[in-house]
């Protein structure tokens, strides 16, 4: 399948020598609904602004269906943007917002007044034609880009951080519908965005920017699962990265040791070798934990407990100062220094090999 | 609490029998003056007249206010026409760059205005710089008559009162947000689109204040029309100052200055009726 979006190899810098991105190649594929995440300051809103067009590459191309569209300026550029802080204009009506892009086009007034309402309706705003920006709530507000933005029918729809703004209820309501818009409409949208639990919920694939560069291009369950970088496991989700080294290959199954003399297993991979230094990742709701003892379990001390409804997290000691995360579920009353024992299967323990 | 209302009882005496003595009676008294008769050696008959008021409706004093509003307009759309672009220009430069620019457009007005028109004559005369610089160009073969006429008001008044424009306006075309400018350039906008549509109804309020400011006193500053217009040229300004010093029709000057006030206050209260506010027009 051809990219509908491509970026090859595209660098930016805005001062003498200060890369913001560099050699960045990206493909986005049509219909899809892609997330670019980051933490601020990654050069993930840059990425969005060189697809937009509103910010030129130093150097490399980019691409719009089979165009190369890198000396094109954004206002010839098939793609829309919904901006952080929504970018209404003040001084027009929600019509006259709405209806701006399709009077740029010069369209004509029927085909305006009929485009305008169906994107509207489709963001239930129908009714609200002749209010003003000011006269509107922030969930409005942003119903109001995003109809601006799909009335152009654009090839891609870039969404700017487009929910920061609105308070957690909302924000939630307004992910499941932005998705739902999504498919409807079969559009393909890029979503900027710092916030993990946001880029879980909505994508079809999440791309993981640090320091200009992609860490990881996955779906939202491999990111979660098998993230590739430490960088990555620690900023989706709750991890324990532990430091080891390989201490041994038996058949398909891999030996690490832990600073603390703690052994883990898992699957082979053909790079290991004895000696290698790895990275090993444990989710804190992979690890059991138990009041009894377990078979080949670890013994420790629970040293914190926060207890969040449908599950508790602690942090249990084992031996001396080595910590582990570990969430616990169910009805089981944990308290600082109960002695628990943890077990940890094969199967949780994710090695992360970095070059 | 009555100590503090003395302390500043005392503080503001100054103020107060300075606006009385120098603001108020003068006021009252060109009040006065406007209902009362002259006699034909420019003496003052103190006898009750409306009479002034009539004659400020003569066709050539008529005359005379269309004129002059016509060069008060014309000087307050050149000032609109050069402000918008050097406002638009210093947009996306540095918060420094910006400020040195208005500082050298205020820079100026620490000189006397008086002067400056002055030197405006070497610039603009038939053997002036502009002239001999076309001629010996060959772009012209007459020097052109740039003064002495209705464009050399223009000219001194959009120069003298320019910074009343560009303030208000640049002040406004900074504070566009500018996402606003690119989600426009984002839905398909150019940069003549992006003007009429974004620039001008998000600074509009500011080119009101402006011309405000520049309106009303370019029908009144009548020593740009002495020095640039010849003494041919009349604009309001002139014809109070000739009624008092040349004419010597007191009373009758004195009905032209409160005519003049009541259509002033007539603009500033229309302007205010428009949502302007009047702290903008002192913000200086």
């Amino acid at each position: 399948m051809e990219p509908i979006v491509k970026l090859e190899n595209v660098s930016k810098c805005f001062d003498e020598g200060k890369y913001v991105i560099k050699n960045l190649d990206l493909e986005i594929f049509e219909g899809e609904f892609l997330t670019i995440l980051g933490s601020s300051g990654c050069g993930k809103t840059t990425i969005l602004r060189i697809i937009s067009g509103l910010e030129h590459v130093t150097e490399g191309k980019v691409y719009i269906g089979d165009e190369d569209v890198t000396e094109v300026s954004a206002e010839k550029r098939e793609v829309n943007t919904i901006f952080q802080n929504f970018a209404l204009f003040p001084h027009m009506t929600v019509f006259e917002n709405v209806a701006f892009g399709l009077r740029m086009r010069k369209e004509k007034e029927e085909v305006i007044k009929k485009e305008v309402k169906k994107a509207l309706d489709l963001v239930e705003l129908d009714g609200f034609e002749e209010r003003y920006p000011d006269q509107l709530s922030g969930g409005q507000q942003q119903r109001v880009a995003i109809a601006r933005g799909i009335v152009m029918h654009p090839k891609v729809l870039l969404l700017d951080e487009s929910l920061c703004s609105l308070d957690l209820k909302l924000k939630r309501m307004m992910q499941i519908e932005l998705k739902k818009l999504q498919k409807k409409l079969g559009l393909t949208f890029i979503y900027v965005t710092h916030d993990q639990d946001e880029a879980l919920t909505m994508s079809d694939r999440i791309v993981i920017i640090e320091k200009g560069k992609v860490q990881q291009d996955d779906t939202p369950q491999n990111i979660y699962q098998y993230p590739k970088t430490a960088f990555v496991a620690d900023f989706i989700g709750e991890s324990n990265l532990i430091k080891a080294e390989i201490t041994g290959i038996k058949g398909n199954t891999i030996h690490v040791k832990t600073k603390n003399k703690i052994t883990l297993i898992f699957d082979k991979d053909e790079k290991d070798k004895v000696g290698n230094k790895i990275s090993i990742m444990i989710r804190p709701e992979n690890i059991k934990i138990s009041k009894s003892a377990l078979q080949d379990g670890l013994k420790g001390e629970v040293k914190e407990v926060i207890y969040d409804g449908v599950i508790t997290k602690l942090v249990v000691g084992v031996g001396n100062a080595f910590k582990l995360k570990v969430t616990a579920k169910g009805n089981v009353l944990f308290n600082v220094s109960d002695e628990v024992y943890l077990k940890i299967d094969k199967g949780s323990v994710i090695p992360i090999r970095e070059k | 609490m009555k100590k503090n209302n003395l302390f500043k009882f005392i503080c503001l005496t100054p103020v107060i029998v300075y606006a009385i003595l120098l603001i108020l009676l003068p006021l009252v008294y060109i009040l006065f003056l406007s209902f009362c008769e002259s006699d034909s050696y420019g003496g003052i008959i103190y006898h009750f007249t409306l009479s002034n008021y009539f004659t400020i409706f003569d066709i050539t004093y008529v005359k005379i206010f269309l004129k002059s509003s016509l060069i008060a307009l014309s000087s307050t759309f050149l000032c609109i026409l050069i402000s918008y672009p050097f406002s638009i220009f210093l947009r996306d430069k540095s918060e420094k760059t910006r400020n040195l620019m208005i500082k050298l457009v205020m820079v100026p007005f620490l000189t006397n205005s008086l002067i400056r028109t002055y030197g405006w004559i070497v610039l603009l005369r038939k053997t002036g710089i502009i002239n001999s610089a076309l001629i010996n160009l060959n772009i012209i073969d007459h020097p052109l008559n740039l003064m002495y006429n209705n464009l050399g008001i223009v000219i001194g008044m959009t120069y003298t009162l320019l910074p009343f424009m560009i303030l208000p306006v640049s002040s406004a075309v900074f504070k566009i947000d500018q996402s606003l400018i690119e989600a426009a350039r984002d839905l398909g906008a150019g940069p003549i689109s992006i003007f009429r549509k974004i620039i001008v109804p998000e600074t509009i309020s500011g080119v009101f204040n402006g011309s405000l400011m520049v309106f009303i006193p370019a029908i009144g500053y009548f020593f740009i029309a002495d020095i640039l217009g010849g003494g041919k040229a009349m604009i309001i300004g002139n014809l109070i100052k000739n009624q008092f010093l040349t004419a010597r029709n007191w009373p009758l000057g004195s009905a032209i200055s409160i005519f003049l006030i009541i259509v002033t206050f007539g603009l500033v209260q229309i302007y205010k009726k428009l949502g302007g506010k009047l702290d903008d027009l002192g913000g200086m």
